[in-house]
This record gives structure tokens, sequence and C-alpha cells, in this order.
């Protein structure tokens, strides 16, 4: 046997609660993340993921609050990303209770952080998440983005992976920006282009609408699958997603 | 009636919480502490570890640990490892070519998996040893979190444990248990209620007050 593929719902937080629409579940505190987190682990999620989008600085430390009451009553591994600017901050999200962390804007603005983070913490536990966007004007075709892909980097999508698993990254997360919100399907081509770049295990992200998107980014080469919407508003369960991809010849737990 | 006391030891950064609250919810009095005292003194002790080999041994003696845990093990008091807490039972860990050694505990040597995605991160089975106590009554079928590049491979003479493995890329220790040592390269903390089970069966185990 071998390792399954993982599906990873992913939970927008804003100061502490969860603000797009879930209907998903009845008797939960649609706001509540940890109450959502318990949710998704019984339904079957493989790991879960906390997109802090708290704007505020002040506000952040209900982040952390919530990672610890999350990490109290949920025993699958957890990532945290979003506002990630230091090492300490990796530092301090690890000791809150989060088993990864993922940085994205501010690895791109200093990427010695990823080898800082790896350094001290292992990186098992230090996530590269990329926003990427074609780009006719980037070798591979696609360019990499920040700020939720409101700025434009320098970076080509494969030479920016690549950078940052020799930093010390141990998993690359593939946001699509042109899939994303569109529910059209996974980006496929940039999961086997990073799939092919690098060692380190692939999530893909953006665009998953329908049952067999899933199986396809898996076949694309994705060692993980992640969504958010779809499960938030209910359109697909965890359930249907795992049978649909055991009954695909896919690996699942 | 309380459970047994187990203490987490805390001898660097990364998440013990999850640890600690896992075993509580297993009936265990657990604490997270770097408290050498307390490490020695309770029922059970579970050494983490997460990241690179040589950083975790570095750990362990800047707060002393190795002796204490030698010390707990000659008196059969058990003691967990988990992931790299585990690695660091054995002989040594190779990471970039350069090795470390570690506390000797088990013979066999640390290194990088032959596998074409490394870490090996996510659930995989585990194939249970014969005479294991800490998979007893454990789901074959079941899988457990798992998330690391270095393991110990099986070698030429066989260890004289229990020894469970598990696959990627090639066959690797997945646990190991021999009398009061027990240990395993997957995070049963991080394993839903089947890692919950698996540390049950440990901290039953565990007699209070030993």
């Amino acid at each position: 046997m071998s390792v399954a593929v993982r599906v990873i719902p992913c939970l927008d937080v804003d100061a502490g609660r969860v603000t797009k629409g879930v209907r998903f579940l009845d008797n939960v505190d649609v706001g509540d993340p940890v109450a959502l987190a318990r949710a998704y682990d019984a339904e079957g999620a493989d790991e879960l993921v906390f997109y802090d989008i708290t704007a505020s600085s002040s506000a952040r430390e209900t982040t952390y609050d919530v990672v610890r009451r999350t990490a109290e009553q949920v025993f699958i591994p957890l990532t945290v990303g979003g506002g990630v600017r230091s090492v300490e901050d990796v530092n301090r999200l690890l000791r809150a209770g989060a088993d990864k962390v993922s940085l994205n804007t501010a690895a791109v603005e200093r990427p010695e952080l990823l080898a800082e983070a790896a350094r001290r913490f292992g990186s098992q536990c230090v996530v590269l998440s990329v926003d990427t966007r074609r780009s006719v004007s980037a070798p591979s075709g696609f360019e990499v983005t920040t700020h939720g892909g409101r700025r434009t980097t320098e970076w080509d999508l494969l030479d920016w992976v690549r950078r940052g698993e020799e930093l010390g990254a141990g998993e690359v997360v593939v946001n699509a920006m042109d899939a994303d919100g569109t529910r059209d399907g996974y980006d496929l081509e940039s999961i086997a282009l990073v799939r092919a770049a690098v060692g380190v295990p692939v999530v893909a992200s953006g665009g998953a609408g329908t049952l067999p998107h899933f199986a396809a980014a898996v076949r694309a080469g994705a060692d993980a699958v992640l969504a958010a919407s779809v499960f938030h508003f209910g359109t697909l369960r965890m359930a249907e997603v795992k049978a649909h991809l055991r009954d695909a010849d896919i690996l699942i737990r | 009636m309380t459970g047994p006391s187990v203490v987490v030891l805390d001898y660097g950064s990364g998440n013990l919480r999850s640890a600690e609250r896992a075993l509580r919810r297993v009936g265990a009095v657990a604490e997270v502490t770097s408290d050498l005292a307390a490490a020695r003194r309770c029922d059970g002790l579970v050494v983490p570890g997460v990241g690179a080999f040589a950083a975790c041994m570095q750990g362990l003696e800047d707060v002393g640990a190795p002796g204490m845990i030698r010390d707990r093990l000659a008196d059969g008091r058990p003691v967990l490892g988990i992931c790299v807490g585990m690695q660091i039972l054995f002989d040594s860990g190779e990471e970039h070519g350069v090795p470390t050694k570690g506390l000797g505990l088990l013979p066999r040597e640390v290194r990088r998996l032959q596998a074409d995605v490394l870490p090996h991160m996510g659930w995989n089975t585990v194939v249970p040893a014969e005479r294991s106590a800490l998979f007893a009554g454990i789901d074959p079928a079941a899988r457990f979190y798992f998330v690391h590049s270095f393991a110990a491979v099986p070698g030429q003479r066989p260890l004289d444990a229990a020894v469970s493995t598990a696959w990627h890329g090639e066959t690797f220790v997945a646990a190991v248990e021999q009398g009061p040592l027990t240990a395993t390269q997957f995070h049963p903390e991080k394993s839903g209620d089947i890692g919950a089970e698996l540390l049950a069966n440990w901290v039953r185990g565990l007699r209070r007050g030993s």
C-alpha cells in the first residue's frame, strides 16, 4: 500500500470567524471555525487549512486563539496561512497547535524566510503557497502573483517553486488564480508542470466544482486536493469526493 | 480515578499541544514540560520531535535528556518516541551526507527514504508486528498520518523488537516495541480516532505510580 491522496477543506477566517457562507451542516455554528473544523474532521477530511484574512493586526490574536481551540478538539493536521511574515509568527502558530504554516507573499518578498523557518522547525511544517496566473511573458506560461493575485512578480512559476524547494519548503500549494472561484475545475497544466519541477508534495487549489475535477487533479499529479466553496456551500460533501476518488482507483483514507 | 501521568517532553519548538490533548483524550494526565524531574518521575514519557535529526539531538542534549531517557528505560519505565523522537533512538541519522550520533538504543541507521516524492506526507497503512501490543485491536486497513523524509530501514540483522513497517518508495520501520520502549514514525496524535486507539493501547500499558 502507499500513501493516500489527501482531501483538504480550506476555511477563510476573519478575526476569529468564518465569513463566507457555510451551510453544509445543521446544528453547527457556521461562523465558528472550530465547530466547522470538527465537522469536517467528522466527515473524513484528511487535513484542514485555516487561511487568515484578518486585516487589522490587533485582531490577529483571535487567530492564535482559534488555532489553540482547534488543536484541543481536532486530531488531524492543521495548516495555517495568511499574513505570516516572520519566523516568530511561524513559531507562535506552531506553539498554538498548527502543524504546518504556509508562506506566500512574505516568501516572495524575502525568500530567506523559507530557509529560516525550515532550519528552525523543519521542512515538514513549511508550506510554500503560490498564487499563479497564466501569462504569455512567463517561460512556463505561468507567473507568480502576490497579495491574492493583485500584484505581479518577476518570478516564473517553475523557477519560484524550484527555488522554494531548494530553500526548504516541504510542500507546495498551487493556487490557480484564473481558476479560483470559477468551479470549472483545477488548472491541470500548472499542477502537472509543478509536479514535474519539484520533489515535494504538490497540493492543487482553486477551481473545484464537480466530483470529476478532484480525480483529474490527482491524475495531473496532485498529492492532495484543496477546496473551499464547494464544501462550505454544501455543493459537495467530503464523503462524496472520497467515494468518487475511490471509484476512480485513487487511494484515499 | 485518575489516569497514569504522562509528560510530553518540551525541548524546543513545534506543536506539542496536539500530543498533550490526544493523550488527555484517552485518559492520561498529560502535561507538556521541559522539567527533567517531572519527565523522570511520570508513568509514561513521550519524546516528540519534528524537523532535523541533528537539531533534535542537540535539543535533547541541551536539556540533559539523553541520560534521563536511558535511566528510565534501564528501570523498565515506559518511553514513547514519536517521529524524529523515534529516529533519535537509533544509532545514528544521516542528513546531507553528515552522520549524527543518536541515542543508540536501537541498532539501525536513519537515512533519507528512496522515494519520488518527499517528505512522505499523508495517511498510510502499517503492517503491524505479529506480537504488537500497540496495534492490538486496530483495523489492519487503518491509515496513520506520516510526515518525514528520513526513516530507519529494515537491515541485515533483525531488531530484537516487535517491528511494524510501512511503505513509501521502500519499506521502512513504522513502529518499534521493545520492552518499555515504544516508538512510532507516524503521528498518532494527528491520526484522528485511529491514532487515539493506538495511544489508548500505550496508555493502558502504563502503571500508575510506577
